[in-house]
């Protein structure tokens, strides 16, 4: 697709008369360096597999691609000399330099303007937003800037970027820090969404949105940071990548069809046992890792075989990703369903300072067994 | 007024120069600045009297500066240690629970900057409004909220100030309008409030404060620009505390003369360890605002003796040094404490008793705060107030429809 680009008329014909645009922009890249299919599944020996943090696998996508491309460089706040607000850039100053690991002052709207602008200009930015909290101060450079020149300069434009933080609720940080973004971004033509789970994911996304010659979003999660997962041995080495729009299937299952992500992704896994050991039930977890595209297929392949979809996330229920989930269901399986879809979200509140209340708030792994439960009348 | 010449002939030791700052700053950080002759200072307490500043006080940009000197009285120096007393013993209790797991999720502490919420409140009154960042345990107490309130609501209590909604970042009283976790932009908001005061005819003025990280979003500047054509009555207050998280102010900003960054606003930077100090640029500046000519952008020279939040150690990007310097030589509490001696405003013994009674009043409602139940987890206590009650959506939406609330 990026190759039909070259061959448009009209494309060829400005590139004569504006050689600025050379073929050694982003969205020109040969296809070597575009995120190929690599199976996650594919562990070596056991013994090759190690236990990774998150924050650590997002570390390694990151010295990776810039040891890879002097066209890559992060920028954001605390990133360089503090080593990341949440160390997720440690070591990447010493290791590769203020040239290319870069502490912006706190001006949202401004860096990720700036960002966007060096991407247009050819540069491979990462541009780190200390929490997506604070990216709805520059949303519109995301959306407006970054998403839609693409399109509006008829495909003359690339913008290869990619915006990552941490995105969602942490733990008793209260209403203006706590917010999940996947839907915001999720619905806009010309961005590319993904929100990992694992290490694996974190590492293969992370590579393969800075690889990507589109912006992508890439929404991780503070609270998962500091877990620890198995790495394979190919996702330990540097040309790992995960493609963007597959799902994984996390745990198999005959019974029920749990669709969801990130952080809920484990709590999904664990619920899952929980209704094994109480119910004797067996549910298909699916890791969506991509939220646009979103892999329709793995759920309506799923679905056929559970005839039962529950989505779960953290966001806020109107609109959101569960939303987006139950419709597709319904547009593409609603014959193989054996009981109306359902969903868990986060509950529709501002997110309270206060313990008790915070739990209220968000799916937890007993409400995810105890629903599909009820789901399944068991 | 005195002349600068005039002025630097007194006797008082330049501390200015012990202190290497990152940023060129000129104005003093002596917290001990201030001069008065004991035999002046009247036997009654609250008998005016007149305090003269350091002539390193303030610094200007296209403004006269404010009166070198200050009348106060013994009472309200008092008042003004009391205070500082007050939040300095509040954020260290704060400090505890934090480390006892008993506070949550991001604590930002005030300690070494209690001159500026103290000094502001003593130059304004409660009709006047006041707007802040996350780092506002110190002005929610200032504008009338309880210790006991504040802890409470660190704690996550219902009776804490926001009912234990808010937490540390979002405290809320009248005249103070938070308490806002959003760097910059409060800033904005502050200018609203003022337009909403000249709209109104009223004749107060609104603090509105940021940080010297916060200062470099753009907003800020939107905010100058609406404030000076429209002739606001505000007065932007940049707490300069050196750093924004671990980032110091050169490092974020092209320029770090944060009091003439208003560009076509008058500026004035003060020394933010003097309340007094504090209370007269602040003083001064109403006057100034309220009297028709539109906002000033001042910059009050602070220090947080703590890291950026409870998280941070505060050591990685500046030296043990610096801070151990800031906290012996120009400690706001120390030097009001050093004045109210040296002008024999009070005895030893009787600060002393201030000193316990104020620890005493905080210790006991932090005690109490302790003692307060948190709210109760139900449907009812966690989707009150998202809408002003009776306002409502007939329902809000739970984690699945089961959960569903019906007004
Ligand atoms: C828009 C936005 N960006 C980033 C943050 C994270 N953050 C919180 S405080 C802070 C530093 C602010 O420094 P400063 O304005 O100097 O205030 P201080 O903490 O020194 O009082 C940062 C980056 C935020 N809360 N909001
Ligand atoms: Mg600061």
């Amino acid at each position: 697709m990026v190759a039909s680009r070259l061959l448009r008329p009209a494309s060829r014909l400005l590139s004569t008369h504006r050689p600025f645009i050379s073929p050694s922009k982003s969205a020109l890249q040969p296809a070597a360096s575009l995120p190929t299919l690599v199976n996650a599944r594919r562990y070596a020996t056991p013994s090759g597999v190690k236990e990774v943090a998150v924050r650590d696998a997002l570390n390694e996508a990151l010295a990776e691609e810039l040891e890879a491309n002097d066209k890559v460089f992060v920028l954001g706040e605390e990133v360089a000399q503090y080593n990341g607000a949440y160390k997720v850039t440690k070591g990447l100053l010493d290791r590769f330099g203020d040239k290319r690991v870069i502490d912006s002052p706190i001006t949202e709207s401004g860096f990720c303007g700036l960002t966007v602008g060096a991407a247009l200009a050819g540069l491979h930015p990462v541009c780190e937003f200390m929490t997506f909290n604070f990216a709805m101060q520059a949303i519109d450079q995301i959306i407006n800037s970054a998403a839609k020149t693409h399109y509006m300069s008829g495909g003359i434009q690339p913008c290869n970027i990619t915006f990552r933080g941490p995105n969602g609720f942490a733990a008793g940080v209260a209403a203006q820090h706590s917010q999940d973004y996947s839907s915001w971004y999720g619905s806009i033509p010309g961005l590319k969404v993904v929100a990992p789970y694992s290490s694996e994911d974190a590492k293969g996304l992370l590579k393969a949105a800075i690889r990507d010659p589109n912006p992508v979003v890439v929404l991780e999660n503070e609270l998962m940071y500091g877990t620890h997962f198995p790495m394979s041995e190919a996702a330990q080495r540097d040309d790992f990548v995960l493609p963007f729009g597959k799902a994984k299937i996390e745990r198999p299952g005959k019974d029920l069809t749990i669709v969801t992500l990130s952080r809920c992704v484990g709590q999904a896994l664990t619920a899952a046992e929980q209704m094994k050991k109480d119910y004797g039930v067996e549910a298909e977890v699916i890791n969506l890792r991509s939220v646009k595209p979103l892999d329709v297929e793995a759920i309506v392949k799923s679905v056929k075989k559970t005839g039962h979809l529950m989505a779960v996330e953290s966001g806020f229920p109107s609109f959101g990703v569960g939303a987006e989930i139950l419709a597709l269901t319904m547009e593409y399986a609603f014959d193989y369903l054996d009981a109306p879809a359902v969903r868990i979200t986060g509950a529709e509140v501002p997110t309270p300072y206060a313990q008790g209340l915070e739990n209220m708030s968000f799916p937890s792994e007993d409400l995810i067994a105890k629903y599909g439960a009820k789901l399944l009348r068991v | 007024m005195f002349t600068r010449a005039l002025r630097s002939g007194r006797a008082l030791p330049l501390r200015r120069n012990a202190f290497v700052p990152l940023a060129k700053r000129t104005v003093t950080t002596d917290a001990a600045s201030s001069h008065a002759e004991k035999e002046h200072v009247p036997e009654k307490d609250d008998k005016p009297f007149e305090v003269r500043l350091s002539d390193e006080s303030f610094e200007t940009y296209e403004l006269d500066p404010p009166p070198y000197t200050l009348d106060t009285t013994k009472k309200e120096l008092k008042q003004m240690y009391y205070d500082m007393v007050s939040i300095r013993r509040m954020e260290m209790a704060a400090d505890r629970l934090y480390k006892e797991k008993k506070i949550r999720g991001f604590c930002h502490l005030s300690t070494g900057q209690e001159a500026v919420a103290a000094g502001i409140e003593h130059a304004i009154t409660k009709e006047d409004h006041v707007i802040t960042a996350y780092r506002c345990h110190g002005f929610a107490l200032m504008r009338g909220g309880t210790v006991k309130s504040i802890i409470g609501e660190l704690l996550g209590r219902r009776e804490g100030i926001a009912y234990g909604k808010g937490g540390s970042m979002h405290m809320f009283a009248k005249g103070f309008y938070g308490g806002n976790g959003i760097v910059g932009a409060q800033v904005p908001v502050g200018a609203g409030i003022a337009f909403a005061n000249q709209y109104n005819d009223k004749d107060n003025t609104t603090i509105c404060l940021y940080g010297d990280g916060a200062s470099n979003q753009g907003q800020v500047f939107e905010a100058f620009n609406m404030a000076k054509l429209w002739n606001l009555p505000i007065l932007f207050g940049c707490e300069n505390n050196k750093y924004g998280m671990g980032t110091a102010a050169n490092r974020a900003a092209a320029m770090t003369e944060y009091y003439k960054r208003g560009q076509y606003i008058p500026g004035l930077k003060v020394n933010g360890m003097d309340i007094l100090a504090v209370k007269a640029a602040v003083q001064y500046g109403k006057q100034y605002t309220v009297a028709g000519h539109g906002p000033l952008v001042l910059e009050y020279v602070t220090y947080r003796y703590g890291g950026h939040s409870m998280s941070d150690p505060g050591t990685t990007y500046r030296t043990r040094e610096e801070i151990q310097r800031m906290r012996s030589t120009n400690d706001p509490i120390a030097g009001l404490k050093q004045k109210l001696l040296d002008w024999e405003v009070t005895s030893e013994d009787e600060l002393k008793a201030i000193d316990k009674e104020a620890r005493s009043y905080v210790d006991k409602e932090v005690e109490e705060a302790e003692k307060m139940p948190v709210p109760e987890a139900t449907p009812k206590i966690l989707y009150e107030d998202i809408y002003v009650r009776g306002s409502e959506p007939p329902f809000m939406r739970g984690r699945t429809p089961d959960e569903n609330y019906y007004y």
